[in-house]
């Protein structure tokens, strides 16, 4: 288990002051100066061999992308936007950092500005969380009064931090849907390239970070990157805010080394899954939009950006969703399914239409209406859909669909074949075929 | 995606104003953005206008629209892509249940069924009373708290069915709810029972300032000398 001197978020559950002065006690906003005294070619090289990968989902590198900004500024000012968009259905966890440690994100904005050469940061905060809103910008207030950051600040860059807020749409988590909704458009996602760093928000070279990225940087660097890089597993490195949610006895936020087994993190932080391990069915390793996982897998599987990815899954936002025996899980894999109708944003026919069509053969499937055939007819479909849009949310919405059929084919037969007894029998020759 | 419209003429007030107050708050939000990017302060003053006046209405989105110097097509794109802005009155205390999977797995059927007992029947609909509607939302992001509902500003987690009419009767006789977790078994997001990690009293007794001295990394190695012809 992770000791707690490493854990950055040591305020995580709220226990102690998020103010400035709890936050200073913790070692926050500690020798800021320091820091910033490396100059921004060190600071992006310690987050590089640091290895830490975005904590947003994709696993980008976050040095390389702070990289990608260009090494002066020229007539465009630079920006970096950071994602609190926090929408991945199980992910809770920026959630917590915004209302209970926002101190390590305000510090890791500026730090993070200076090495991308920003003088102005936007937070674009999902619009349900409006607590944790008010207590983000109480902390950037504070900054701001103690002359942390703003113009003329004891660090010597200049930087103005801006909270904005969205208005419900999950949509606008992705990086390029999140600049339109910033500059005032519907969220739907831009083509790349032009990428951020070159054309972001009003045309100029941006970078939009997830929050736990932005917030983990200072301490990063206060500590080294061989501290980070030392914790986890090669390429999967550090800690990680890990949310358990679903069937477990205590579901919960935790802050956890990168690759620690499924199994301990459950049996050991959430007192074990709801009548005990043998009553798992199956878990979501990564928020909804990952394929799920049955038990055979989750006995021995890491907790890693690469181990879930060999067992054709993904850590994702690190959300688990755990699921026992008492799981309908086809009514569950539905249910996401909904999640992704509703929240496609309509730009791309296959993902406005298809995501549709697939909730509703799900839909039929969670009571057994169908016939066995649409269950490839459902997988290819689904295929169509992912790679052929221009963002990765019609991805998402057909990875769980597969997840499905792979490891519960015989579940979806089975309910299609007691449907068919029940019912007339037409369908039962139609489920026969 | 949803069908989104606005609401039918005949409910359509005549007119939309912001208050003194929120005009100049209003003001301040608009000089967030750089000169020239008013319009990225579209979301932010609609939702104002939707706290104000408890919807978003037809004069309010051509008043912002004017504001922002923006064509009003362009407001009434945002106002109905984004699905917190409710495009019809709602209830004075406007319940928003995930019903979202993880939710859904720790009973959020059971919070929905509450609601359309003592609520009203169907979604979107206000009560007898006036008090109240609710509505089906997708995830909130407060999973490990599940299942939990909205109301106003505020999360209300680790409900269930019984806990949902307790709080609904509250709310409908005046008595203020705490929000947060209801169970009474935790303060946050936690594990029941008390936080099994970061209880370490170091972290907190102030010997963490100055700890960690920033260090710069040793430069790298010199490159090896290129051969010639490579």
């Amino acid at each position: 288990m992770l000791a707690d001197k490493d854990r950055i978020f040591t305020n995580l559950y709220g226990f102690q002051d998020p103010g400035l002065e709890g936050a200073r006690k913790r070692g926050q906003w500690d020798n800021t100066k320091a820091i910033l005294e490396l100059g921004p070619e060190t600071i992006v090289d310690i987050m590089k061999k640091s290895g830490l990968r975005g904590r947003g989902g994709a696993g980008f590198p976050t040095g390389l992308k702070w990289s990608f900004m260009p090494k002066e500024i020229k007539e465009r000012p630079h920006y970096l936007v950071v994602n609190a968009d926090e929408s991945e259905p199980g992910t809770c966890k920026d959630r917590d950092i915004m209302r209970n440690d926002p101190h390590t994100l305000v510090e890791g904005c500026l730090v993070a500005s200076f090495a991308m050469r920003a003088h102005a940061c936007y937070i674009y905060v999902r619009g349900e969380f409006i607590r944790e809103r008010e207590a983000l910008q109480r902390a950037v207030d504070e900054a701001y009064a103690a002359k942390l950051i703003g113009k003329n600040n004891i660090h010597g860059w200049d930087f103005d931090l801006y909270v904005h807020h969205g208005a419900g749409a999950y949509i606008c988590g992705e990086e390029t849907a999140l600049l339109e909704s910033l500059e005032g458009k519907k969220g739907q996602p831009r083509l790349k390239p032009p990428f951020p760093a070159n054309v972001g928000l009003y045309g100029c070279p941006t970078t939009v970070n997830n929050v736990e990225s932005i917030a983990v940087a200072p301490t990063i660097i206060r500590r080294g990157a061989g501290w980070f890089a030392g914790i986890g597993r090669p390429n999967n490195t550090g800690t990680k805010v890990f949310c358990i949610s679903g069937h477990v006895n205590k579901p919960c936020n935790v802050e956890e080394e990168m690759g620690i087994p499924l199994r301990e993190l459950i049996d050991r932080h959430c007192g074990g899954v709801r009548g005990g391990w043998d009553n798992l069915l199956a878990v979501i390793p990564g928020g909804a939009s990952v394929p799920l996982l049955p038990k055979s897998i989750c006995d021995e599987v890491l907790m890693d950006f690469d181990s879930l990815k060999n067992v054709q899954s993904g850590l994702g936002t690190a959300a688990v969703i755990v699921m026992d025996k008492s799981t309908d899980v086809i009514k569950a894999i539905q249910r996401l399914a909904y999640f992704y109708k509703h929240e496609s944003c309509g730009q791309c026919t296959p993902c406005r239409e298809g995501t549709g069509w697939m909730w509703r053969v799900m839909t039929r499937m969670v009571k057994g209406d169908a016939k066995v055939s649409e269950i490839d007819l459902l997988q290819e479909v689904s295929k169509e859909i992912e790679g052929h849009t221009i963002c990765a949310l019609g991805d998402a919405a057909a990875w769980p669909i597969q997840g499905l059929i792979r490891h519960f084919r015989p579940e979806i037969e089975k309910r299609i074949a007691d449907y068919s007894l029940s019912a007339s029998g037409s369908v039962v020759a139609d489920a026969a075929e | 995606m949803s069908l989104r419209r606005l609401a039918p003429p005949e409910i359509q007030p005549a007119s939309f104003a912001f208050s003194a107050e929120n005009a100049q708050w209003a003001a301040a939000t608009i000089a967030k953005y750089p000169p020239g990017r008013q319009a990225s302060a579209v979301i932010s003053l609609l939702w104002k206008g939707q706290e104000q006046e408890g919807w978003v209405s037809h004069p309010m989105v051509e008043s912002i629209a004017k504001m922002l110097g923006m064509p009003f097509i362009r407001v009434l794109e945002v106002a109905t892509f984004y699905t917190m802005f409710n495009l019809e009155p709602v209830g004075t205390y406007l319940v928003q249940v995930c019903t979202t999977t993880p939710c859904w797995l720790r009973g959020s059927d059971a919070v929905v069924a509450a609601c359309k007992k003592h609520i009203h029947p169907h979604e979107k609909t206000i009560s007898t009373d006036g008090k109240f509607s609710w509505m089906e939302v997708e995830c909130l992001g407060a999973c490990v708290n599940a299942p939990m509902l909205q109301i106003g500003s505020d999360f209300y987690e680790d409900i269930d069915g019984p806990i949902t009419e307790k709080m609904i009767a509250d709310l409908r006789a005046g008595k203020a709810v705490k929000p947060g977790p209801q169970n009474g078994r935790r303060v946050s997001s936690e594990p029941e029972g008390g936080a099994l990690s970061l209880n370490d009293p170091s972290l907190y007794d102030g010997s963490m300032i100055g700890k960690y001295k920033v260090q710069a990394p040793p430069p790298p190695p010199p490159p090896e000398p290129k051969k010639p012809g490579a």
